[in-house]
């Protein structure tokens, strides 16, 4: 569906984009996953046909994009991240708006547009004035409007930002709803946003791809590093005698008891919560079987394990340091 | 020229359904019975009464026009709307000339609405039918030369107010250009006199109900030189 080959992008002469290369197959969801500044937009601006690239080749359902933007316009539905609505017009005729714009027939304008306020859940307000509807309406109308064409390639660019709890996860649902009929692009800096919507991953950081594949596969990628978060408590028999200097003595017990467990790679400072003592620990694989036997062989009580931060966060935030290590190197 | 004609349409209803356009239409024709009753009131010949009432109605459609086609482009790129149409398959021409041709219809509407002033003084006087139709002959053409001036500075611009500052220099500097002229010398002199958007093309033509073709042949020009530079101007920012 997609070839982008060495694509970059400059303003000026800041680097914003590149050179990545990458493809995309048919029916595939994708997520562009990075910070703020990663060169996510300019990506996928760029694949809209709404910037052009300052080197590279982009190849859309077999059209040069460089050569027939025209041609690709017709396959594309964008939905920037500020939807691009006319306030003033009712849902309804915007979206007959845009189906005109993207040349659908006459004959099928009705249709389409009805099956996109069906598919998007917006038939109760599609007589109201844009401006009159919430966010989350509007940024239904912002979704419709790029499918109302039917495209076989949608683009959508932070689609879920400024939404609240409810509309983020009805905006998923429409989202995962688009998955049948068309080659979808996501770009978000939110991780459970693509993690739960996207087949596939795009790690950018800095203009340049810093890992692709799905979650999985990011995740097993060499040098991965796990972050484990625990809570135990010292009971004075731990130690064999009574402290002089609870605190020294509580830090130094739980620090050796975890930095004898192999494969733990760094033991940070524990820090005294409530009744216990929170420490994060590094390791290379999943230690938390091994943990919790430790500790609890040392006569430590074990209130909390866990990650601490998701799998995919784990993976994001080791791509995103690696990359800016190698920027500054 | 399919989408020229949806763009058209939907610029039409925004015209007609807004309050901008609704209050820019009754505050042109309000200006314009004024202009008629300051201007017409100085004389008594039906003759030059309907030429003070073009002169005051020109300077009218002039600052009309920008306030109409300053927001074309840069309101859509301000409030982020442009990405529909730079992301559609619609060619630039098409984005240009629907957005111009509804201003220029919606701008005829105004001059339309405002033909009872002339006819009223057609009614007491001694002027011809064809005298007021060279004059808004005229004040149409004149009103298509600014429209495209205005577009061009709002492809130009990301904000209204910034497209409306420059269309009204350009319109200001086509108008000074006639007193320009009078301080050089032939050839200087002729060329300036015959750019200038006013002095010569309408007030010693169209104004007195003189049609002259290359009066009418210079106002297309303008038009279709600022229309060009409009289409070029989106062509280079739209894929840049």
């Amino acid at each position: 569906m997609i070839q982008v080959s060495k694509l970059s992008k400059y303003y000026g002469g800041k680097r914003a984009l590149g050179p990545v290369s990458f493809e995309i197959e048919d029916g595939e969801t994708v997520g562009f996953l990075g910070l703020n500044g990663a060169g996510k937009t300019t990506a996928l601006r760029i694949l809209a046909c709404d910037l052009r690239p300052s080197a590279g080749a982009v190849n859309v359902g077999g059209i040069d994009a460089l050569g027939d933007p025209h041609e690709v316009r017709k396959r594309i539905g964008f939905l920037p991240e500020s939807p691009p609505l006319y306030p003033e017009m009712t849902g309804v005729s915007y979206l007959e708006f845009a189906a005109d714009l993207r040349r659908v027939a006459k004959a099928d304008k009705r249709t389409f547009v009805g099956e996109a306020l069906e598919v998007t859940d917006l038939r109760d307000v599609a007589g109201e004035p844009i401006n009159t509807l919430s966010h989350g309406f509007r940024q239904r109308v912002g979704l419709a409007q790029a499918i109302v064409h039917k495209p076989a390639l949608v683009i959508l660019d932070e689609p879920t930002r400024g939404l609240d709890p409810k509309q983020i996860v009805e905006m998923r649902k429409l989202i995962h709803g688009l998955k049948d009929r068309h080659t979808v692009l996501i770009s978000s800096h939110i991780l459970a946003e693509v993690s739960q919507t996207c087949d596939r991953l795009l790690v950018l950081g800095q203009g340049r791809i810093l890992g692709a594949g799905t979650e999985a596969e990011l995740a097993a990628h060499e040098g991965n590093v796990k972050l484990v978060s625990i809570t135990v408590r010292v009971p004075p028999a731990a130690s064999g005698e009574p402290y002089r200097d609870g605190e020294v003595d509580a830090r130094k017990t739980i620090s050796a008891v975890l930095g004898r467990i192999d494969g733990v790679t760094q033991v940070g400072e524990p820090l005294s919560r409530g009744d216990g003592w929170a420490v994060s620990l590094t390791s290379t694989k999943d230690l938390r079987a091994e943990i919790s036997r430790a500790v609890v062989q040392a006569g430590l009580d074990l209130l909390k394990l866990d990650y601490a931060r998701s799998e995919l966060e784990n993976t994001f935030l080791r791509l995103v340091d690696t990359g800016a290590e190698r920027a500054e190197a | 020229m399919r989408a020229a004609t949806i763009i058209f349409r939907r610029e039409m209803g925004t015209y007609l359904q807004s309050i901008v356009g609704r209050v820019t239409g009754a505050l042109a024709l309000l200006l314009m019975g004024v202009a008629f009753q300051v201007f017409g009131a100085k004389t008594q010949l039906s003759g030059e009464m309907l030429q003070q009432f073009f002169w005051g109605s020109s300077g009218v459609v002039m600052g009309v026009s920008i306030i109409l086609s300053v927001r074309l482009v840069a309101e859509e790129r301000q409030s982020g709307s442009l990405v529909l149409l730079s992301t559609s398959p619609v060619r630039e021409t098409e984005i240009i000339l629907g957005k111009f041709l509804a201003a220029l219809a919606f701008l005829a509407i105004i001059l339309a609405v405002s033909v009872y002033i002339p006819l009223l003084i057609k009614s007491e006087g001694k002027i011809t039918g064809a005298q007021i139709f060279v004059g808004y002959l005229g004040l149409f053409l004149l009103g298509s030369a600014t429209l495209a001036i205005g577009v061009f500075a709002s492809t130009l611009a990301r904000q209204q107010i910034v497209a409306a500052v420059t269309g009204a220099a350009i319109v200001v500097l086509m108008l000074l250009l006639y007193q320009l002229s009078r301080k050089l010398d032939a050839p200087m002199k002729d060329i300036l006199a015959e750019l200038d958007l006013w002095w010569i093309h309408f007030q010693q033509g169209f104004m007195k109900g003189v049609f002259n073709l290359k009066d009418a042949v210079y106002y297309v020009a303008v038009t279709y030189f600022f229309l060009l530079l409009s289409v070029k101007t989106l062509e280079a920012k739209r894929w840049q």
